[in-house]
């Protein structure tokens, strides 16, 4: 893999808060980070602990209440092509084939029709999917629906590729196959990803680094070098020191039980004011 | 139609999803074709022997009712004469002019209306006190503000097709998924670009179904206008039939009005399937 030149985050004394009036609450509280252009870092932490707030803020749907989200030095301000959002659930449009919602991102560039459908048959190849490129999304498996969703975000070649517990919805078989599957396209593109997961054995098998959160407000409490080396395998996650890792990754995120497990979060806010507000900013 | 559980349609592939489609609409036994048919025929039987005998109910009386046979006869009649053409004429274009412009301002409008919260607030309030008018209140007073009757029939079509296809438009945009539009977002799609890539085909089904209801309120509005108003028109017909005591052809007129409303209304569900051939994928 070549080393990128681009996708260099750096995020300062991050503050968020989220929903409106009374239910006005801290989701970040002073979060700072820097990832290297390239880098896959994931985001361990309880559910509803501010990691996909984090993810939404570096998107740029949701506005940080202080501090800075910086993409290779410049300022976030609103979604951009070059941060890709991938969310748990596929958001591909049910209207378009396949092929045409891979397209969208260079539709939107303006690229002549025949020159983005070759380019979205590329991406189609190297997900594992040209032969449905015909299909409606909804003919897909949910494993499917995410390679295309991918895809459809990696067509515009992001700077970063922020992903929200992406293969939480599939079953535990199609999971290992989609983490498999990333980790060669990464090796491919060589783009940074942001990863968001609860999932301890996920974050261990993918990540350069893991940055672990605690309960809600959201803060970086611990920051683990992962340096098994790649290409990983099946075989690594029965290996000594991934449970060595993994145990301390528990200790991490279970300092005592929890008493009740915080509402999940979204990258466009937590409550139904948050989200309402993105989508006014919208036009 | 249902296409099975959703759990077999996320697996098969496209072709066999279809097929299973297609058999489930046309799998039914030709007894029950028979059973309806017969149906039918036993409601025309009734209606020749009530007006053959002239029953008189006391409430109600078949005196003056024609027979099936007249009826037929009358209608074969006006097939062969040129003035059925003329009065068809005159109703089609009223309706399609009146639907027409009802239809362009309500998905407009209910586009805007659904996207921009101000705009909801500064129009909803007068629709919502205009709504509970029934189109047909408006003839008087229509006649009077319109210079030609024509443009006051035209008017009382688009009244009470206006409404459906608002109200539905309104829905239509208000239950698209928030994330649909902020992935469109990430993907470098403009504030303009959301309403015709996105906004406009995920509340397609909801406007067709609006379409369909209006068209039919369309034909009701206009038929009761033309009565009123009208000099040509197979509203008209129906009604100078009457005053002419032609009772044969009062309900030669009213088979027309129901083969037009129904003929229209299918028109525009075809339309909707054709245009969106994913939505029965969804279901």
């Amino acid at each position: 893999m070549q080393t990128p030149s681009s996708g260099q985050v750096a995020i300062e004394h991050l503050w968020l808060q989220l929903g409106a009036g009374q239910r006005r609450f801290t989701a970040l509280q002073d979060v700072s980070l820097q990832i290297a252009p390239g880098e896959f870092v994931c985001v361990l932490g309880p559910s509803g602990c501010g990691k996909s707030t984090l993810l939404g803020a570096l998107a740029g749907h949701l506005r940080p209440s202080a501090g800075l989200v910086h993409v290779d030095g410049k300022p976030v301000h609103g979604p951009h092509p070059d941060r890709g959002l991938v969310f748990q659930h596929h958001t591909l449009f049910p209207w378009q084939k396949v092929i045409d919602n891979v397209a969208f991102g260079l539709k939107m560039k303006g690229v002549a029709r025949a020159e983005r459908l070759e380019k979205a048959s590329q991406l189609l190849r190297l997900v594992g999917l040209e032969e449905f490129a015909q299909s409606y999304p909804a003919q897909l498996s949910g494993g499917m629906q995410q390679r295309v969703e991918i895809a459809r975000v990696l067509i515009n070649a992001p700077r970063v590729m922020l992903m929200d517990e992406p293969f939480g919805a599939l079953d535990a078989q199609t999971r290992l196959k989609m983490q498999e599957l990333l980790l060669q396209v990464w090796s491919s593109i060589g783009t940074t990803i942001l990863f968001i997961t609860h999932d301890i054995d996920e974050a261990l098998f993918l990540a350069d680094r893991i940055l672990v959160m605690s309960p809600r407000p959201g803060r970086i409490i611990e920051e683990l070098a992962i340096d098994f080396p790649r290409p990983r395998g099946p075989d690594l996650v029965t290996s000594p020191r991934f449970t060595e890792l993994k145990r301390h990754c528990l200790a991490l995120l279970h300092p005592e039980a929890r008493i009740v497990p915080l509402e999940r979060l979204s990258p466009l806010g937590g409550q139904v004011a948050a989200s309402m507000d993105a989508i006014q900013f919208a036009i | 139609m249902s296409l099975g559980s959703p759990a077999s349609m996320a697996t098969s592939l496209p072709d066999e999803s279809r097929q299973a489609s297609l058999a489930n609409a046309v799998a039914i036994p030709w007894r029950r074709y028979l059973l309806r048919v017969a149906s039918v025929t036993l409601c025309l039987l009734l209606w020749q022997w009530a007006a053959q005998h002239r029953v008189n109910l006391g409430l109600v009386t078949f005196q003056n009712v024609p027979a099936p046979r007249e009826v037929l006869a009358a209608a074969w009649a006006l097939l062969q004469s040129p003035r059925l053409a003329s009065h068809l004429w005159a109703s089609v274009v009223r309706v399609f002019s009146g639907f027409a412009l009802a239809a362009l301002a309500g998905i407009v409008l209910g586009m805007l209306i659904g996207r921009l919260r101000w705009l909801a607030d500064v129009l909803l309030p007068p629709l919502e006190l205009l709504r509970p008018i029934p189109a047909v209140a408006w003839i008087p007073l229509a006649i009077l503000m319109f210079p030609s009757s024509e443009l006051s029939m035209i008017f009382i079509t688009f009244i009470g097709a206006l409404f459906p296809i608002l109200l539905n438009t309104i829905h239509g945009v208000e239950g698209i998924d928030a994330r649909l539009v902020a992935s469109a977002r990430s993907l470098g799609c403009g504030a303009r670009a959301i309403l015709t890539q996105v906004v406009l085909p995920a509340a397609a089904p909801s406007i067709v179904t609006g379409l369909s209801i209006g068209m039919g309120t369309a034909w009701f509005c206009l038929v009761t206008a033309e009565m009123i108003a009208g000099q040509f028109g197979i509203g008209y017909y129906t009604w100078a039939s009457y005053t002419i005591q032609n009772y044969a052809d009062i309900v030669v007129g009213m088979m027309f009005i129901g083969l037009l409303g129904m003929g229209s209304s299918a028109a525009i569900r075809k339309l909707g399937a054709w245009l969106m051939p994913w939505y029965l994928l969804q279901r």
